[in-house]
């Protein structure tokens, strides 16, 4: 469990936590324009067309940009540095994120490093953040 | 009585002032930072405060700041977008004003930024698109959200920290004359990036100075200048734009590129009818060391990939062809939270003559902000003379 803000679900964003807290990684699709979209909307932002449905996705992406923070907030009980960073995703979309699971420095972090989705435990809630795809071939 | 247009010079700043002090002000209340400058700002303006009918204000409603003040105004504007309200607050106001829908417009700013004395919770709810998606990942400050795309902003134009520091270095050097600023000392690229870390790519002096502090502005019709005590120093709406795009900075349309700074600078220039050329100073929203970066090539003054250079060479320091943040700018000056306010004011001092640090001979400025962290743009061009 990992310690911070919890994010609050409302009903048009719900089918997303509910994706995650199922270790998937769901993002809408609008079916008249083809494309992915995020943040979740009841419609597609380009088209308002409400012919839009949730879609699991690969969870892969790179990096496309970050920053790592050494003063993280009180309310994440922690003052080891967060790498806060917008992950670029295989579907076209951009979400930001927390790079887990590698040594937060700049050389170990050159964008467009390829990520790969996990999911972890915050309150009531699965947070999706990224790990570099070579860990796991390593 | 209505006037042709918003632009062109038919609207002026007849008054403008800051706080008395700006700085650590523990024993003052925000909303009273706002009513502090508003009065200095009414007396600069040498108008008297029956004429006000007209109030705006960003963060506080502009009920509480009317009422604080005694006045019962009959046109109210609470835009909120950041630190660039105030820059479409004047525009609003100036709409307002060649409507007929005000005589006399009161915009008024204050933040207890440093010392937090009655200022209402800034907690955003859980359940926003940003206390969903960006406040779990630690994006909870400036700092830490508005710093996200830089990396990606500094690589597609090969620039390196070190370009960061530059800007850094070159709006320190306004600021050691000025005593009202908050960060004084002489620094260098390399003292600049010694400074403690705060979010790689950025060390504290990259990022603003925060403090307690307010500015207002009084702005009326250039004809009813005219017959002001402060008519020789009323300052001229050119032209002006404004514009949003995403609520969370994840979102940016193009993280190497902002379209509120392209598009509401276009508009800025084409409303006023002037060209880069005929600028004499800037003021561009500096919270961050990359936003002048981005300021500079999105608003058309270099081209992309030539701030850096420009930074570097000297054009925007004392005796360059650009002066820019004339005061310190928010990285040395002051930054309350929301700096617009900060940027217009300096601009109205040095159209005036009236800067600690005087440039010669500025005719026209331009001043653009940013707010919400690459939420919103605004742009003003700003003239000591009617157009």
């Amino acid at each position: 469990m990992s310690e911070g803000p919890v994010p609050e679900p409302t009903p048009e964003t719900l089918p997303f936590w509910e994706g995650t807290a199922a270790g998937e990684l769901r993002i809408q699709r609008c079916n008249a324009c083809e494309k992915f979209y995020f943040y979740p909307r009841p419609y597609c932002p380009t088209c308002l067309s409400e012919d839009v449905e949730w879609r699991p996705v690969s969870g892969r992406g790179s990096l496309a940009s970050y920053n790592i923070n050494y003063r993280p907030f009180p309310a994440f009980k922690t003052d080891q540095p967060q790498v806060i960073a917008l992950v670029q995703l295989d579907e076209g979309v951009r979400l930001m994120s927390n790079i887990v699971g590698v040594e937060p420095t700049p050389e170990n972090l050159p964008l467009g490093l390829r990520l790969k989705v996990g999911f972890e435990p915050r309150g009531d809630q699965f947070l999706p953040v990224f790990t570099p795809e070579t860990t796991e071939a390593e | 009585m209505t006037t042709q247009s918003m632009h062109g010079g038919n609207i002026a700043i007849v008054g403008a002032s800051e706080t008395d002090q700006i700085g650590k002000l523990p024993n003052t209340s925000m909303i009273h930072l706002h009513t502090n400058a508003a009065r200095r700002a009414i007396a600069d303006a040498g108008i008297d405060k029956s004429e006000i009918d007209g109030v705006a204000t960003a963060g506080p409603t502009a009920i509480e700041v009317a009422d604080m003040l005694g006045i019962r105004p009959r046109w109210v504007d609470g835009t909120m977008i950041g630190g660039c309200s105030f820059m479409a607050l004047v525009r609003h106001a100036a709409a307002a004003i060649s409507a007929g829908a005000a005589n006399v417009v009161l915009v008024t700013h204050g933040e207890s930024g440093r010392s937090h004395v009655g200022v209402p919770g800034y907690g955003r709810a859980a359940s926003s698109i940003s206390g969903q998606f960006e406040a779990p990942y630690g994006a909870l400050a400036p700092y830490s959200s508005f710093t996200t795309p830089v990396l990606a902003f500094l690589k597609s134009r090969g620039f390196t920290r070190e370009d960061l520091a530059e800007v850094v270095v070159a709006q320190r050097q306004w600021a050691i004359p000025n005593e009202r600023a908050q960060r004084r000392d002489p620094i260098d690229v390399e003292g600049v990036l010694a400074t403690p870390p705060i979010a790689y790519p950025f060390t504290r002096d990259m990022c603003c100075v925060v403090t307690d502090a307010g500015g207002a502005l009084v702005v009326t019709s250039a004809e009813r200048a005219k017959d002001l005590p402060s008519a020789d120093r009323a300052v001229y709406l050119l032209g002006s734009g404004e514009g949003t795009e995403s609520v969370i900075v994840s979102q940016m349309d193009d993280l190497e590129t902002f379209g509120p700074f392209r598009r509401g600078a276009k508009e800025a220039f084409e409303t006023a009818g002037v060209t880069h050329a005929d600028i004499d100073h800037v003021m561009f929203y500096d919270a961050f060391a990359h936003l002048p970066m981005y300021m500079l090539e999105d608003t058309g003054f270099v081209g992309k990939g030539e701030s850096a250079a420009f930074f570097k060479e000297g054009h925007t320091r004392p005796g360059g062809d650009l002066p820019m943040n004339t005061q310190g700018g928010g990285l040395s000056y002051t930054h309350s939270g929301m700096y617009g306010m900060f940027a217009i004011q300096e601009a109205v001092r040095q159209l005036r003559g009236e800067a600690v640090v005087q440039v010669p001979d500025v005719t026209t400025s331009f001043v653009q902000g940013v707010g919400m962290m690459f939420g919103a743009g605004g742009s003003l061009v700003l003239s000591n003379q009617r157009g």
